[in-house]
């Protein structure tokens, strides 16, 4: 595949990163976003979709959701391109000044600038404490340890084992239940955080005798070379019995971890990236840094703040991208150019 | 108020607790590893505390929130707590809890 051309990469497509977009776009700078969700919104739609939030200037309520959705609509003008389920993995200097993005699924970014709007990092699944759990991750399809999945059918015929009690892990118990040779549901309780109708369903499968259920926890992993064999499962009176299984699915949400940014060779104060605060750019000319992920004296990790400084960035980011062009300043109230661009002139 | 916690090294810490705020803001601003990541809205699970020596049973019951949120956090035990959901007050002088593994 060819590399992408384009002004502008912002890696995360959170609250900030999309205001992002919007602000470019008034001066004509194009972007790509990239995100290991599948999804806009960061932490606004993965945390607190629900939510209200009561201090967006302007918006005296607005869920984490609808907030997302009508940053959303407010860059569509844009025409941002998104590349979700992706992650930002390596970023290099190439020898004309710009910079290439390279995500794990091979799609390749060249842009003048880069915007990290990476929040406290990317999301990835929770990795339960198992001493060797990492040995078990790359075993191959439908077998060892994953924690999503991509192709039902590479598991069709497995001893599956699934610990959770969220909605990924019943809505797999349920989909995965008639392929699997045996499949077995641990949880803590008898009681589960799931939608009352995929429980209602695991429970009929259980009766049925498709699916087994323990009040239990995973203790130990068994296996060869990568290859699982078994689990210790403990039960609440900690009595532990050997459990066969050639998959492990365990299904406890997502955390956040910083990541690749962390290899890209921007300077880090703790975990976060130094801005100035009139720029908005990292100490590595070129790389902006807005919204939670960036640090300075005084910041808020709050969105309003977040917008601001997007706004900033973009003036900065213009003279990277448009070097002998001259910046005009206008409102989009009575710019009738910068409607235009708006779609609504 | 003090709080006694102990890390994920084993290493015991005594913090300070303030009237009002929870166990998690004292974890976090005593500077021991606890990710909280959502701020204490109970929607992360990442603020994962095991409750010791008979203080489990001494805190109000967890609210119907608290414990789906715990069925997100890992190695549940039966005195597991969500330590941004305990407020700190007089009657939780002496608290002890141990940071769950991650
Ligand atoms: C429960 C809760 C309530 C909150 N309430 C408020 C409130 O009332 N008011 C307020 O102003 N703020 C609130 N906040 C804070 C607010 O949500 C954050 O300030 C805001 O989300 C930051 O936006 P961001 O775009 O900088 O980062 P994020 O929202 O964290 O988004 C960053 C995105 O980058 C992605 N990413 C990171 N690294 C990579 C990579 N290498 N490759 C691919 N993708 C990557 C992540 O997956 C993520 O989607 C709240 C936060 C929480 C958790
Ligand atoms: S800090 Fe997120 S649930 Fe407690």
């Amino acid at each position: 595949m060819a590399a992408i051309e384009t002004d502008v990469v912002i890696i995360g497509a959170g609250p900030i990163g999309l205001f992002a977009v919007f602000e470019l776009g008034l001066l004509d700078l194009k972007c790509h976003l990239v995100d290991i969700l599948d999804r806009a919104g960061g932490q606004c739609t993965e945390l607190y979709p629900e939510k209200p939030i009561y201090d967006i200037p302007g918006i005296p309520i607005v869920t984490g959701q609808e907030l997302t959705n009508r940053l959303m609509e407010q860059a569509a003008p844009f025409a941002p391109q998104f590349h979700f389920g992706e992650m930002a993995k390596t970023l290099e200097k190439l020898d004309d000044g710009r910079w290439k993005l390279s995500t794990d699924a091979g799609t390749e970014i060249i842009a003048h600038v880069v915007v990290v709007a990476a929040g406290a990092g990317s999301f990835v699944p929770k990795r339960p404490p198992l001493p060797g759990i990492e040995t078990f991750e790359n075993a191959g399809d439908g077998i060892g340890v994953h924690y999503a999945v991509r192709k039902m059918e590479t598991f069709r015929g497995k001893n599956i084992l699934i610990a959770g009690g969220g909605d990924s892990a019943l809505d797999w118990v349920i989909n995965l239940a008639p392929l699997a040779k045996s499949l077995t549901l641990v949880h803590h309780r008898d009681g589960f955080r799931a939608a009352a109708h995929s429980v209602n369903q695991m429970r009929e499968l259980e009766k049925e005798g498709k699916v087994k259920f323990h009040i239990a926890s995973v203790k130990a992993l068994h296996g060869d070379a990568g290859k699982l064999s078994g689990v210790t499962l403990a039960g609440h009176d900690k009595t532990e019995w050997h459990h066969e299984a050639d998959t492990f699915l365990p299904f406890f949400g997502l955390t956040i971890k910083l990541g690749p940014i962390a290899e890209f060779g921007i300077n880090l104060h703790e975990n976060l990236i130094p801005v100035d605060t009139a720029r908005f750019e990292s100490q590595t000319p070129g790389i902006f840094a807005i919204g939670d992920i960036n640090t300075y004296t005084g910041k808020l990790k709050l969105i309003l703040s977040g917008f601001h400084e997007a706004a900033l960035m973009a003036q900065a980011a213009f003279h990277v991208c448009r070097p002998h062009e001259k910046l005009r300043f206008q409102y989009t109230t009575s710019s009738s150019s910068l409607q235009k661009k708006l779609g609504v002139s | 108020m003090k709080i006694i916690a102990i890390d994920r090294q084993g290493k015991e810490h005594e913090l300070e607790g303030r009237d009002g705020w929870t166990v998690m803001e004292s974890l976090r601003d005593g500077g021991l590893d606890i990710a909280a990541e959502c701020g204490g809205a109970c929607a992360c699970a990442t603020c994962h505390v095991y409750v010791n020596d008979g203080w489990f049973e001494k805190l109000p019951a967890p609210s119907e929130g608290e414990i789906d949120m715990l069925d997100m956090a890992l190695a549940v035990e039966p005195n597991s707590r969500l330590s941004c959901q305990i407020i700190v007050g007089p009657e939780t002088d002496g608290i002890k809890v141990t940071i769950a593994p991650e």
